[in-house]
């Protein structure tokens, strides 16, 4: 299983974190649904997918807390028979980002990811630009842009 | 205080009176979270919990793999201390933190007949 990353100061963190946590799919992502990096996904419509399905659930989840009138939630987990999804949101000086994390309830656990995902959110923090120059995104540009951030995210 | 909660802290008072023990938990064994803690400071319980549930599970694998049943007490002696870890029928892992010195007192007490 491969790590890639669109930009790669994500790249060092995260395959520290898969190494650690025994994490199976990890997506790091802006609140948007833009992939920054990726590990362990083998296509592409996979990689659309679970992005705009976590930046979906995180973004109700948001709204369910303003509506609480709580802060955000830290972490959200969902446990299946096999597999546990995590989704967390972290700050970095590249804006909010969200990493989602499926693990195999035979390799790792809830504990192990909580574990080290806190260590994820330091080490991107700190590898992240410090100087943030939020790219807007046009329309016309918006298919060449994901098509270029798959095929880097797929070695192509 | 809820029933739960006030049974979990009397079980762990009996832990953590034992003289040098620094700290105890109760972690669930299957996904490493803390149930219940007495820890002093210093002791980083989320993570003593999350590492030790993963050890456990990959010492019963092992143990099953050796075909010696399951595991009754892990001890692991450390530098400075030790971790006691007893797994329970209940799906929990009871979890103690020692330091050094309670752990000698207690060797040189039982294995050679001497108290300090």
């Amino acid at each position: 299983m491969t790590t890639r990353a669109v930009e790669t100061w994500t790249l060092e963190p995260l395959v520290k974190f898969v190494k650690e946590a025994g994490a199976r799919l990890v997506l790091v992502m802006t609140s948007a649904g833009q992939v920054l990096a990726q590990h362990g996904f083998s296509r592409a419509v996979d990689v659309m997918s679970a992005a705009a399905l976590g930046a979906a659930i995180m973004a109700s989840t948001d709204e369910m807390a303003r509506q609480l009138r709580q802060p955000p939630f830290a972490a959200l987990n969902h446990q299946g028979e096999r597999h546990g999804i995590f989704l967390a949101g972290l700050a970095t000086g590249r804006g909010r980002l969200v990493a989602l994390v499926v693990y195999d309830l035979d390799v790792s656990s809830l504990g192990l990811v909580q574990l080290f995902f806190e260590q994820l959110a330091t080490d991107l923090q700190a590898a992240s630009p410090k100087e943030s120059v939020p790219k807007q995104v046009l329309a016309a540009d918006f298919e060449r842009q994901l098509s270029d951030s798959l095929n880097t995210l797929f070695g192509r | 205080m809820t029933a739960p909660a006030a049974a979990y802290g009397k079980a762990l008072d009996l832990i953590t009176r034992v003289r040098s023990v620094r700290g105890a938990m109760l972690v669930s064994a299957e996904d490493g979270i803390v149930v219940a803690e007495q820890l002093m400071e210093g002791i980083k319980g989320p993570a003593v919990s999350a590492l030790a549930a993963s050890l456990a599970a990959r010492l019963r694998r092992a143990m099953e793999a050796a075909g010696v049943g399951a595991s009754l007490f892990w001890h692991l002696q450390a530098e400075q201390g030790a971790l006691l870890v007893v797994p329970t029928s209940g799906g929990t892992l009871v979890v103690a933190v020692a330091s050094r010195t309670s752990m000698w007192d207690w060797c040189a007490s039982s294995c050679c007949g001497r108290r300090r």
